[in-house]
C-alpha cells in the first residue's frame, strides 16, 4: 500500500505522438498507462495544452471535442474547460479536469500525468 | 431596467438568470418556477437515473456559484397570467410581481393518451409519461416490479426508456402510431437507421398500427392496438412528446400558436417581453421559418441572445445575433446519437462516412447542393466539426 502511494506521486510521463503530428487546432489522445487516466494534448495556436481526455460530467472524450482559443468544448453535451486551468465554464460540468505538463524535446511531445486525485 | 422577472425555474429559466448577470445587469431578478425543486437536469431521467446510476443530487443544475446571482426564487409558484404592457405577472398564491423585463422560460409538458386519463389523476397505474423528476420516480418505482414494458411512441424519450428498461433485463415492446419512427425529426431513412437500434437488441417496434385502448382496472394489465393485437403490460410509457407550457399566456396578447412565438433573438412582438428554451418558437433565418426545438443545448444557450435583446431594448432593431443551432443528442443501447441543423422534408441524405448497418457514421443533409443538418452514430469528432461548420453559416445567414 505504501509502496503503490509512493509511485502514484510521481508524475507518469506519457509520450504523445510527434509534434508535427499536433498542428495548430488539433488534439490527440493518449490512451490511460498503468496507473494513469487517459489525456488529451491540444494544440491552441502553438501553444500545448493536456488535460485529463475524459470530461467530468460523463463518459466522452475531450480530445474529440471543438477547440476554440484556450478552450474546449465536450462533444457531447457542450460543456465548456479551460485548457489552462481545467475549470468549466458552464453546465452540464461542474467539477474540473486536471491539466498536465506537456514538453517537447527532439520533436516528441510528452505528458507529465499527475499523480491521481484521490491518490494523495 | 431595473427588475427582470424569469417564469420557469428550469434549464433556460436559470441559464436567462446567468446571462443577464453574465452581460452585466446589476438589478434585481425574480425566477419564479411551479415545481418545489430547485433546477434539475431532464436529460439523465430517462437514461442512468432511471437505473439509479444517477442520484438526484447529482442532477442539480445550480452550483454553489449561482449564490452570487442574488436571485428571489419563487419555487412551487405557478405563474397564472400575464399582463404584456403592465409586465404584471399573477401568481397562484395571489400574489404577484411586477418587472421592467420578463424572460419566458416555461418549457413543455409530456403529452398524454386521449382518453386515458393523465397518471395519478384518475388514470390506471402503472401508466406513466416522463417529463419531471417525480415522473422518473414513479416510473422507476413501477418498473422495478418487473416487465413487460410497452412503450408507447418511439420518439426519443420513449426509445430511451426502451434501452433503460431492457439494460435493466426487463421484456420490452415499442408500439408506433407513424409508418417510420423519428420520421419528423430525422426523415424517413435516417429513421429507420435509428429504429434498428430496438431490433438489434431484440426489441419489437410495432410500427404504423395506433393503440386503441389501455386494458386493465385499478393497474394497466396490457395494451391493444388498433389492429386487435393485444401485449401484455405490467408498465407502459406514454412518449408521444410534449406541449408547450403557454396555457397561462392566453389572455396576454402574445402569439402562443406553437409556443411563444420570438424571433431569431428570443424577442416577442411585446416590447421588453422574451421567450427561451422548449415553450419558444423561435424565427430561424436559414429555413425561413418559426420552430420550437426541445433541445437542451438550445434551452441552454438560447437565453443568452433573448437577454441580450430584453436588455438592448426594443429600439436596438433586430440586427443583432440570432440564437443558436439547434443541436440534440440521445443515447440508445449504448449507442450516441447526434444531431444538428434544420432538415426539412424533401432534403437528400448524403452518407459523409462510416455505414448505418454497422451503427456507426457521419449522414449529411443537403438542400440545393448545399448542407441543412448532420446526424452522426458514435462519431463525435466528425460531427463535432460539422456542427462547427453549420454554426458558421448559421450565424451568418441575417434575417
Ligand atoms: C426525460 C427527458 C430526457 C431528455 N433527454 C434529452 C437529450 O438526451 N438530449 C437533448 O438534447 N434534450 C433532452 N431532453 C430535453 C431537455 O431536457 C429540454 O430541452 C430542456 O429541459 C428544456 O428546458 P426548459 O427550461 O426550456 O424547459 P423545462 O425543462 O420544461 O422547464 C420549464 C420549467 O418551467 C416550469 N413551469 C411551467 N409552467 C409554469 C408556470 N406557469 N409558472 C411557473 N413555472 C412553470 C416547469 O414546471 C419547469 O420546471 C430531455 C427531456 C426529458 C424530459
Ligand atoms: S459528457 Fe461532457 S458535457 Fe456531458
Amino acid at each position: 500500500m505504501e509502496h503503490s502511494e509512493t509511485l502514484t506521486r510521481e508524475d507518469t510521463v506519457l509520450v504523445a505522438c510527434r509534434i508535427e503530428d499536433l498542428p495548430p487546432g488539433e488534439s490527440v489522445r493518449v490512451d490511460a498507462a498503468e496507473g494513469t487516466e487517459a489525456v488529451a494534448v491540444f494544440n491552441a495556436d502553438g501553444e500545448l495544452y493536456a488535460i485529463d481526455d475524459t470530461c467530468t460530467h460523463q463518459d466522452a472524450s475531450l480530445a474529440d471535442g471543438w477547440l476554440e482559443g484556450c478552450t474546449v468544448e465536450c462533444p457531447l453535451h457542450a460543456a465548456c474547460f479551460d485548457l489552462r486551468t481545467g475549470m468549466p465554464s458552464g453546465p452540464p460540468a461542474k467539477r474540473p479536469v486536471r491539466t498536465h505538463r506537456v514538453t517537447v524535446e527532439d520533436g516528441v511531445v510528452r505528458v507529465h500525468v499527475a499523480a491521481p486525485v484521490g491518490a494523495l | 431596467m431595473r427588475s427582470v422577472a424569469v417564469v420557469g425555474a428550469s434549464l433556460a429559466g436559470l441559464a436567462a438568470a446567468r446571462a443577464l448577470r453574465a452581460q452585466g445587469y446589476d438589478g434585481g431578478i425574480t425566477l419564479i418556477g411551479d415545481e418545489p425543486r430547485a433546477p434539475y437536469d431532464r436529460p439523465p431521467l430517462s437514461k442512468d437515473f432511471l437505473l439509479s446510476r444517477t442520484s438526484t443530487e447529482e442532477l442539480a443544475l445550480t452550483t454553489d456559484d449561482d449564490e452570487s446571482l442574488a436571485v428571489d426564487w419563487r419555487l412551487g409558484t405557478t405563474a397564472t397570467a400575464l399582463d404584456p404592457y403592465e409586465r404584471r405577472i399573477t401568481l397562484s398564491d395571489g400574489g404577484e410581481v411586477r418587472a421592467d423585463g420578463v424572460v419566458i422560460a416555461t418549457g413543455a409538458r409530456a403529452r398524454t393518451l386521449p382518453g386515458a386519463g393523465a397518471p395519478g389523476a384518475g388514470g390506471m397505474s402503472g401508466v406513466h409519461t416522463l417529463r419531471t423528476l417525480d415522473d422518473a420516480l414513479a416510473l422507476r418505482e413501477s418498473l422495478r416490479s418487473g416487465g413487460p414494458l410497452v412503450v408507447i411512441g418511439a420518439g426519443f424519450i420513449g426509445s430511451e426508456v426502451a434501452s433503460t428498461a431492457l439494460a435493466a433485463g426487463l421484456d420490452v415492446t415499442v408500439v408506433e402510431a407513424l409508418p417510420v419512427p423519428l420520421a419528423g425529426p430525422l426523415g424517413a431513412g435516417m429513421g429507420a437507421v435509428c429504429a434498428g437500434l430496438h431490433t438489434d437488441h431484440g426489441v419489437p417496434v410495432l410500427c404504423g398500427v395506433p393503440v386503441r385502448e389501455l386494458l386493465g382496472g385499478a393497474r394497466v394489465e396490457g395494451v391493444r392496438l388498433a389492429d386487435g393485437t393485444v401485449l401484455p403490460a405490467a408498465t407502459v410509457l406514454v412518449g408521444i412528446g410534449a406541449e408547450p407550457n403557454t396555457d397561462w399566456l392566453a389572455d396576454s396578447g402574445l402569439d402562443i400558436r406553437d409556443g411563444v412565438r420570438t424571433d431569431a433573438r428570443g424577442a416577442t412582438a411585446v416590447p421588453h417581453v422574451v421567450a427561451a428554451g422548449d415553450c419558444a418558437a423561435s424565427y430561424q433565418p436559414g429555413p425561413a421559418r418559426h420552430v420550437r426545438t426541445e433541445h437542451w443545448t438550445d434551452a441552454l444557450r438560447q437565453p443568452e441572445t433573448a437577454v441580450r435583446a430584453l436588455l438592448a431594448g426594443p429600439d436596438a432593431g433586430a440586427d443583432t445575433a440570432c440564437g443558436p443551432l439547434p443541436y440534440f443528442w440521445s443515447e440508445q443501447y449504448g449507442v450516441r446519437i447526434q444531431f444538428a441543423g434544420a432538415r426539412r422534408d424533401g432534403d437528400s441524405v448524403r452518407i459523409e462516412s462510416g455505414d448505418p448497418e454497422d451503427r456507426s457514421f457521419l449522414a449529411v443533409y443537403e438542400r440545393d447542393g448545399r448542407p441543412t443538418a448532420v446526424l452522426g452514430m458514435d462519431q463525435p469528432k466528425q460531427f463535432t466539426r460539422w456542427r462547427r461548420r453549420l454554426a458558421a453559416d448559421w450565424a451568418a445567414v441575417t434575417t
